[in-house]
């Protein structure tokens, strides 16, 4: 990568380049935020190093659901609270966090790290599944959510998965597709119209 | 600042890539313009109201705005959705198929109603449940011979001889039909091609897509044709489509 911001000391354009990587920061933020850290007091910047070496060191994939997690296997999987009988399937583990702050579902996850998209060379294989099938083969798993995202990829990719489980008899839900809450009817696409008119419920 | 020009214009979707936080850069196809890359922002937020509207594969009436590298969608509405499509996996891995060809044969900003009529239809035949088996060779096929590729089917491209009807062989490195006479002296890989399915090759290379619907195949021929295109493609672009051995996968 160039070293594009030659005025300045050596280590704040390392930084600069650190930052430029991330997603989400161009390189004007990259700048900004190098900058920023340079009048930082040395506590603040030594904490926010400790909590980026801390994220590598202690971060692993729980062996069961593939979450990220200090602990493995993670929180989730190891609480004898939570419903074993359903898991749900999702992308990412960000997904995992959007979920359990809606309360609503107490069962397992699987975190598939990934979608199928085949534009983009990425296959089923690319994806953690083989490891779902392998915790669906004793029996105790009554569901699978497939809760992938409603986009194409995350449609590829629940339809091969579903596809997958149809012989064991499995039941496998997916997430309603619907309106958002705080919308604007006449903005909503036909597909999302479409099917929330067909998935209406008695009042 | 002077007010950013916007031109509005209708495309298909061919793929969409995210970048930044939300946003995404989407490729469309317009007859009109040729393939646009635009960036859409903030459509991977479920609330927003251009997401559903730019998902791959729909036929979509867009407002841009011209920017500095790449233009901005101001707005986009679904001319057709093709929802067929996106809810069954075979017919998606094919149509996905149909729009990474047509992104790959089609320079950026080169208008082509032509190829545009071409992806169009066959998406909608496709939607109502056309056999794929003889849409997706007419296809590739006809995106060839619109892009100056088409196979040569009727004379021998080494010696230039017309050719008597029997069985050859296929040279992806000439683009065409090679006679036995020259197959000894020439050089690179062949593929063999019956004298049935050089035949049918003809046939879709002058027939519109009912025609080709029309026309039963046996499947030892169809496999045939099929790995002869197949082969021709991957020399053509100089590279292997990503989402052929998807659609292999989850075929039927």
């Amino acid at each position: 990568m160039v070293n594009h911001n030659s005025p300045g000391a050596e280590p704040v354009g390392r930084l600069i380049e650190e930052f430029d990587k991330l997603p989400g920061i161009g390189p004007k933020m990259a700048q900004r935020l190098a900058y920023h850290l340079v009048r930082m007091p040395e506590e603040s910047a030594r904490s926010l190093a400790d909590a980026l070496i801390a994220v590598k060191e202690r971060i692993v994939l729980c062996s069961i659901c593939y979450n990220i997690t200090e602990q493995d296997p993670c929180r989730i999987c190891s609480d004898p609270a939570r419903d074993q009988s359903r898991i749900c399937v999702v992308e990412e583990a960000l997904d995992v966090m959007a979920l359990e702050r809606t309360g609503v579902f107490r069962g397992l996850f699987h975190v598939l790290h990934g979608a199928i998209s085949p534009m983009n060379g990425i296959y089923p294989g690319d994806l953690k599944i083989e490891p779902l099938l392998a915790r669906l083969r004793d029996g105790v798993v009554q569901e699978v959510v497939l809760a992938t995202n409603p986009n194409m990829e995350g449609d590829a990719t629940s339809m091969y998965i579903h596809n997958l489980l149809a012989p064991t008899g499995i039941r496998v839900t997916r997430p309603a597709s619907g309106l958002p809450v705080g919308g604007d009817l006449e903005y909503a696409d036909e597909v999302t119209l479409g099917r929330a008119m067909e998935s209406r419920q008695d009042l | 600042m002077a007010a950013r020009k916007t031109y509005r214009t209708r495309g298909i979707v061919l793929r969409h890539l995210p970048i930044g936080e939300a946003d995404r850069i989407v490729t469309i196809f317009t007859p009109e313009f040729g393939k646009i890359r635009a960036v859409a922002r903030g459509v991977r937020r479920t609330r927003s109201k251009l997401s559903g509207h730019l998902e791959p594969l729909t036929y979509v009436a867009t407002s841009l705005a011209h920017g500095r590298t790449l233009d901005v969608i101001s707005e986009a509405q679904t001319v057709r959705s093709f929802r067929g499509l996106r809810e069954d996996l075979a017919l998606m891995s094919k149509a996905v198929y149909l729009a990474e060809l047509a992104d790959a044969f089609l320079a950026e900003q080169e208008a082509s109603r032509e190829l545009f009529g071409l992806l169009s239809d066959c998406l909608a035949a496709l939607e109502s449940s056309a056999e794929p088996s003889r849409m997706l060779p007419w296809f590739e096929v006809r995106m060839l011979r619109l892009s100056g590729f088409g196979p040569e089917l009727h004379e021998c491209v080494e010696c230039r001889l017309t050719l008597e009807p029997g069985d050859y062989v296929y040279s992806s490195d000439l683009g065409g039909v090679v006679c036995d006479g020259c197959r000894a002296v020439s050089s690179g890989q062949v593929l063999p091609l019956s004298l049935g399915a050089n035949k049918v090759l003809r046939y879709y290379s002058g027939r519109d897509l009912a025609g080709a619907l029309d026309l039963a195949v046996p499947s030892h021929v169809s496999l045939e044709v099929s790995r002869v295109l197949r082969s021709y493609i991957r020399h053509v672009l100089e590279r292997e489509l990503k989402s052929v051995e998807f659609m292999d996968l989850v075929a039927e």
